[in-house]
């Protein structure tokens, strides 16, 4: 931001004082214990739970005949959606040269590289034989959706986490010669971490091609991530689901979960961590604004979803649309389409929304509508097949998950969460040298 | 060699014995089945038509499932017949929703299951375990390619017509009219 000259010593001061109150969380933790029993709590609920279905099958679910996918497949997507945008707004708003993207982009790859490396696990969970997962990879078969989207979720985990990676190198070389005192295993992962680094101008040459190739690499595959898994469900003759606009739609959704999900933990981290000098209302504001756009986008794809085959009304569509807005569907329906998309469009355009609290509170309510929207496009789909079955069980006609479903459900999110949370206590959450970098600190003092 | 079903609408009255045939031969798990019957009932009193049909899975010529399928489990084998190898099926679904006919179901233990034409039956020279338990003789069962089998003759007498042909499958179990 400033680049004015600074004398020696007023850059080592102030690089100094950046430091510490970036790494001072990583040492004085209050309330982490607790943070971590909730999150105990929450795993080893689903750990039992988990052993259920195990035991006695996917029986224990809510699925059925008709619903066979269920709350899983829907949090799945939310996941994959959540993975996503991290890691494009660091991509896109960093190789287009937005600077103000610097201080979010770790928190936003954080989230990214948590919900990718469960994304994965999710699909296991509804699998009916996991002790056969590998069978994928030992008869896997091209012309499979399932086998795109195994190999597109784990080629982004892993592009994901070498960008989480490459930008700390730098970092763990400054906090290793800083925080002496923290316990050996730290240590060692920051020393590993930093691969010697000494800030050399070879180093500096290697590093930023190696992230700039990674950024330009992640843009397709990040794309595609969330495109394969809309074809998941576009492949199949479904009413609600034989949609061409499946593609955008989902990845336009994926942004506005995005940018709500990395609000909220801005929030968090800024609430916490005190990092207001760091995360400033500034960086607010311009997420305000790119939550509108991300929005409008998705709005536009909302309309082409429902409207085109809404002004047809096509046997089975019909049904589908009318359950939607109007019937049994339309409370979760509308909170969705509310919550998640038309507050977020118009609500920060005003100022006042884009202030840290209340474009949070708005953030929090996007990531649920985000969630619930996952669940009307995946269950009410599979509810009215193309002939159906009939004298069915009368269950058959409804989906109502299960305690262990949603245990299990609920422990995905733990998951991540516990990810997000022990990759917060290991490693700075905003990075250091970038940052110094932009307030005109030389990169002499910073690797001193 | 293609193996095909015809079901003579006419003639059936619904009573489940190919269904109740099919989960004996087959061991099929209670509470599930791989074929079942449909009653349409068209028009406004007095003038009402029922329809009964016996539906199975279709062993399409353009198999949705098989092409969904991650593993190879769901495959064809000699005949046209679709099957799933249980020991294959990672139990992910994928077969489940991409068949427009509602053919499939997820067995207890964790795989996937289908109708299989009885191919052991078959194999034997048997016709299907609902053929041969139909009492009113409106199930019949053959090779397409033979012009003298059962399935050819009536195909070539009688009007028929296929569930769902706008989604592009090629069924091969042939309702006649």
């Amino acid at each position: 931001m400033s680049s004015e000259k600074l004398t020696k010593e007023e850059a080592k001061t102030r690089f100094e004082k950046m430091v510490s109150d970036i790494t001072r969380p990583m040492t004085h933790h209050y309330g982490l214990n607790v943070w971590i029993f909730v999150l105990l709590m929450i795993l080893s609920l689903f750990g039992y739970a988990y052993f259920i279905q195990v035991r006695d099958g996917l029986g224990v679910t809510g699925m059925h005949d008709y619903a066979a996918w269920g709350m899983y497949i829907a949090n799945f997507v939310f996941f994959v959606a959540a993975a996503l945008v991290g890691m494009l707004i660091s991509a896109v708003l960093g190789l287009s040269g937005q600077k103000w993207i610097t201080p979010v982009s770790r928190i936003a790859e954080m989230i990214a590289v948590a919900f990718a490396m469960i994304a994965g696990l999710v699909i296991v969970f509804d699998m009916g034989r996991p002790d056969r997962v590998l069978n994928v990879f030992i008869h896997g078969r091209v012309q499979s959706p399932i086998v795109w989207d195994l190999t597109v979720v784990t080629t982004y985990t892993i592009i994901s986490t070498l960008l989480l990676v490459l930008p700390l190198i730098p970092d763990m070389a400054i906090i290793k010669k800083r925080l002496t005192n923290a316990p050996k295993w730290q240590m060692m992962i920051w020393n590993m971490l930093s691969l010697g680094w000494i800030g050399t101008p070879e180093q500096y040459k290697i590093l930023h091609r190696s992230i700039r190739a990674l950024l330009i690499l992640i843009v397709p595959v990040a794309l595609m991530i969330h495109t394969v898994t809309s074809w998941l469900f576009a492949m199949t003759p479904r009413a609600g689901w034989n949609s061409t606009v499946f593609g955008p739609y989902f990845v336009t959704g994926a942004f506005v979960t995005g940018v709500a999900g990395v609000i909220v933990a801005m929030y968090f981290f800024r609430q916490n961590y005190k990092l207001k000098d760091y995360l400033t209302d500034f960086h607010f504001d311009k997420m305000g604004k790119l939550f509108v756009l991300v929005a409008m986008v998705y709005m536009y794809f909302n309309v082409n979803e429902f409207f085109v085959p809404g002004y047809k009304m096509m046997e089975g569509e019909d049904h589908h649309i009318l359950t939607l807005f109007v019937g049994s569907w339309a409370g979760l329906f509308w909170f969705a389409q509310i919550f998640g998309n038309i507050i977020p469009m118009f609500l920060p355009i005003f100022k006042f929304f884009r202030k840290p609290m209340p474009l949070m509170i708005i953030s929090v309510l996007a990531v649920l509508g985000a969630w619930i929207k996952r669940y009307i496009i995946v269950i009410p789909g599979q509810l009215h097949p193309f002939l159906p079955v009939q004298n069915v069980p009368d269950k058959f006609h409804f989906y109502v998950p299960t305690g262990p479903e949603i245990a299990i459900t609920l422990g995905t999110i733990g998951m991540a969460i516990t990810i997000i949370t022990i990759l917060a206590k290991i490693f700075p959450v905003i990075p250091i040298w970038e940052v110094a970098e932009e307030k005109g600190i030389d990169k002499e003092t910073i690797n001193e | 060699m293609r193996y095909a079903m015809t079901m003579d609408i006419k003639k059936c009255v619904g009573c489940s014995d190919c269904v109740v045939a099919c989960q004996t031969e087959n061991n099929v798990p209670l509470g599930f089945c791989r074929d079942w019957i449909v009653e349409n009932v068209d028009g406004t009193y007095p003038n009402l038509e029922l329809e009964i049909r016996s539906e199975r899975c279709n062993h399409c010529d353009n198999t949705p499932c098989v092409r969904t399928c991650p593993t190879g489990a769901s495959h064809v084998i000699e005949g046209g017949i679709v099957k799933v190898t249980h020991s294959e099926c990672i139990g992910c679904g994928a077969c489940i929703q991409a068949c427009p006919y509602d053919a499939r179901y997820f067995h207890p233990d964790g795989y996937v299951d289908k109708c299989t034409f009885c191919d052991h039956r078959v194999a034997k020279g048997q016709d299907t375990a609902c053929v041969s338990v139909c009492p009113t003789k409106s199930l019949a069962f053959g090779d397409l390619d033979d012009p003298n089998s059962p399935v050819s003759i009536l195909l070539r007498e009688r009007k028929w017509k296929v569930n769902a042909p706008e989604a592009g499958t090629k069924p091969q179990v042939y309702f006649l009219i």
